[in-house]
């Protein structure tokens, strides 16, 4: 009986049983527990370790400072580590960009059918081995006598040796090949919005393929570009696997100081005061790029 | 060498095995499975896979392994892991460190035979002993000198070799802020421990730049690095150029330089938060017999060990005496606890000069 009221009740009137926002925070509340939990404590967590002389572990007790904020003036080298890291983030997304849009154009395009899923695997696989493995496998291509070199020497005996492992460039191509994928998925999920009968729309008013390419479907393909943009720079410019392992004497980043900081020092406070100065910096690249890309986006608005 | 020595060995083990056994037997009949959990180095003596196999078998005590690859990374982990280890390596020069923060155990010596047999001056280090309490029972001692690839003419005797133009592009450095200081203050003359001019040592890094091809920061990327001829001269442990040269046949001769070496004390531990107390000392006790040193030393390779009377039972030509002469020891400067400021200090100019080496 009891069971049974509440049902009748939700029969009569199921629109108004529950408001809206009851709905909405019950299926964000999961989301929202677990990030509490396992992003925002921790990070509030660094910060508070970030002003501290020392971290809280063990006895000892550390008093508020604001030192480890001053690192960068106090160290001005590692101006030049920030402005390597910086080069390397942009560097690494503008490739991923150059090699991505286009492989998601493929995808659209040329593809369909059996043929894509099978390209989309090829894209995905990467994914499925673990990192450090990807980029040892890396050494064993591009070291001395490695099978690049081998292969330029197949070709042309007498060219001189072609192992760029512990170089910039080989720290380039190994985060490349890591980030790549989410430049391709980001991009080949916008173009998927693009609707096919706007390209035969500039077709049938007797546009070109590279006037359709740069005042349709780029302008359409901007936010896929942001999203995957966002996704490799942010990770790349705090790599320190890849610069460790493939950079050698040269794979100093921003990424190597910080865990330096965190497994070799011991001084998490500044390795703490460090990843939010780096914080800062991306949020502030953002802010300027978010800026840019909402004034054009209103004049392209304005113009049409 | 020679197949009777092995045997007689072999023979003198089962029976020292045996009495192992039954001594363990006869002070508790009913031990229940137990399981020790130890942090060292991989690949550090604790997880030779037969010694893990004849402790167990003999106490009935399970053994898993921990890994660190950083000295730091050990304190961090024993910091913010409480009751997850029961036995840790602790350079010496670390222990004061540690122990500053109250996480290690005192050692209770009656319930570790084999400490009877360790050199005095080891197990009395200064490093180890605290307000006349012992935290680390010392296990093995080595020394941070320089490796170079036999076969390319004449072998450095000196740390300048890290800054020679002849080998440019050939140097591998370590990756370790307390050894490359330290061997910039050889360098200079100065104390490892309290180096008074950072300045003159900075330039001397510094002056390696041509000649750095890769940082390492362990055994295996080490070995890897050298098979792969990426780099013919750096200073490396003891340990691993004794295991590089027995284990792998690699071309490298270890050389104690004419400015001198580092020297460092390698201490077993109990934290304060082990439940396991008892169980990590009888590990300990077996860690520094000198039956587990010898089959250490000829399966694997080992540093020296702190057990005065076990660097005896190797044969005469053994490449541990070769490694380990007598005549090194006064060229030796052993590591000891470093000061907040100084540790900073270091830390700071070897980040710097990375820095400086990536640009």
């Amino acid at each position: 009986m009891t069971a049974a009221t509440p049902a009748g009740a939700s029969a009569k009137a199921p629109p108004r049983a529950l408001p809206g926002w009851v709905a909405t925070v019950a299926l964000l509340l999961p989301t929202y527990a677990w990030l509490t939990l396992a992003v925002f404590l921790p990070l509030c967590a660094m910060l508070l370790f970030s002003v501290l002389t020392k971290a809280p572990f063990g006895n000892v007790h550390p008093q508020l400072t604001t030192a480890n904020y001053m690192v960068f003036v106090r160290q001005p080298y590692l101006l030049d580590v920030a402005w390597t890291s910086l080069k390397l983030g942009f560097l690494t997304t503008a490739l991923c960009a150059l090699i991505g849009l286009p492989a998601a154009m493929a995808l659209k395009l040329g593809a369909s059918g059996r043929l894509r899923s099978v390209l989309f695997l090829l894209i995905i696989l990467p994914f499925w081995t673990n990192g450090l493995v990807r980029i040892f496998s890396w050494t064993m291509v591009l070291r001395e006598d490695g099978f690049l070199d081998m292969a330029v020497h197949a070709i042309i005996p007498s060219a001189p040796s072609a192992g760029i492992l512990f170089s910039q460039s080989a720290i380039v191509i190994g985060l490349v090949h890591g980030y790549l994928p989410y430049m391709i998925l980001t991009c080949f999920i916008s173009l998927l919005a693009i609707d096919d009968s706007l390209i035969e729309a500039a077709r049938s008013l007797g546009a070109r393929w590279p006037v359709i390419f740069l005042r349709v479907i780029l302008p359409l393909v901007v936010p896929g570009l942001v999203s995957g943009a966002i996704l490799t720079f942010v990770p790349v410019i705090g790599s320190f696997m890849e610069p460790r392992i493939l950079g050698g004497r040269v794979g100093v980043t921003m990424g190597t100081v910080i865990e330096d900081q965190f497994t070799a020092a011991f001084n998490w406070p500044r390795g703490a005061a460090l990843s939010f100065t780096m914080l800062a910096v991306v949020l502030a690249i953002f802010a300027t790029f978010s800026g840019v890309l909402r004034q054009s986006a209103a004049r392209a608005d304005a113009s049409s | 060498m020679t197949f009777p020595i092995d045997r007689r060995r072999f023979v003198g083990l089962l029976g020292l095995g045996a009495a192992a056994q039954f001594t363990t037997i006869g002070a508790r009949p009913a031990r229940a499975a137990e399981r020790i959990t130890v942090l060292n180095w991989q690949g550090y003596g604790t997880d030779e896979k037969w010694a893990v196999a004849e402790f167990t078998k003999s106490t009935g005590i399970e053994v898993v392994h921990d890994y660190f690859s950083s000295e730091p990374e050990m304190i961090t982990k024993v910091r913010t892991n409480p009751g997850a280890y029961d036995v840790v390596l602790c350079n010496s020069a670390r222990v004061s460190q540690v122990q500053a923060e109250n996480l290690l155990a005192p050692i209770d010596f009656s319930k570790i035979p084999n400490a009877a047999g360790l050199a005095p001056k080891l197990r009395e280090s200064p490093s180890l002993v605290l307000d006349g309490k012992t935290y680390g029972v010392s296990w093995v001692w080595g020394m941070t000198a320089l490796a170079a690839r036999t076969g390319k003419g004449a072998l450095p005797d000196s740390w300048a070799a890290l800054s020679d133009p002849a080998n440019k592009g050939r140097v591998a450095l370590a990756d370790d802020s307390t050894a490359m200081i330290g061997i910039g203050a050889l360098l200079t003359g100065q104390d490892i421990n309290a180096p008074k001019d950072f300045d003159s040592i900075k330039a001397t890094l510094r002056a390696m730049k041509p000649d750095v091809k890769l940082l390492w920061s362990s055994e295996d990327q080490w070995n890897k690095a050298f098979t792969a001829n990426e780099f013919d001269v750096a200073p490396y442990w003891s340990g691993g150029a004794v295991r590089s040269i027995r284990r792998y046949k690699l071309p490298l001769a270890y050389i104690v330089p004419k400015e001198g070496a580092i020297g460092w004390l390698d201490s077993l531990t109990v934290p304060a938060s082990s439940t396991k107390k008892d169980a990590a000392l009888q590990f300990i006790n077996y860690m520094i017999d000198p039956g587990f040193y010898v089959q250490w030393v000829e399966k694997a390779g080992a540093p020296a060990s702190a057990y005065a009377a076990a660097m005896d039972k190797l044969p005469a030509d053994d490449l541990n005496r070769v490694t380990y002469k007598a005549d090194y020891l006064p060229h030796l400067q052993f590591q000891a606890p470093l000061s907040d400021d100084i540790r900073q200090k270091i830390n700071d100019l070897w980040e710097e000069t990375k820095a400086f080496y990536a640009q």
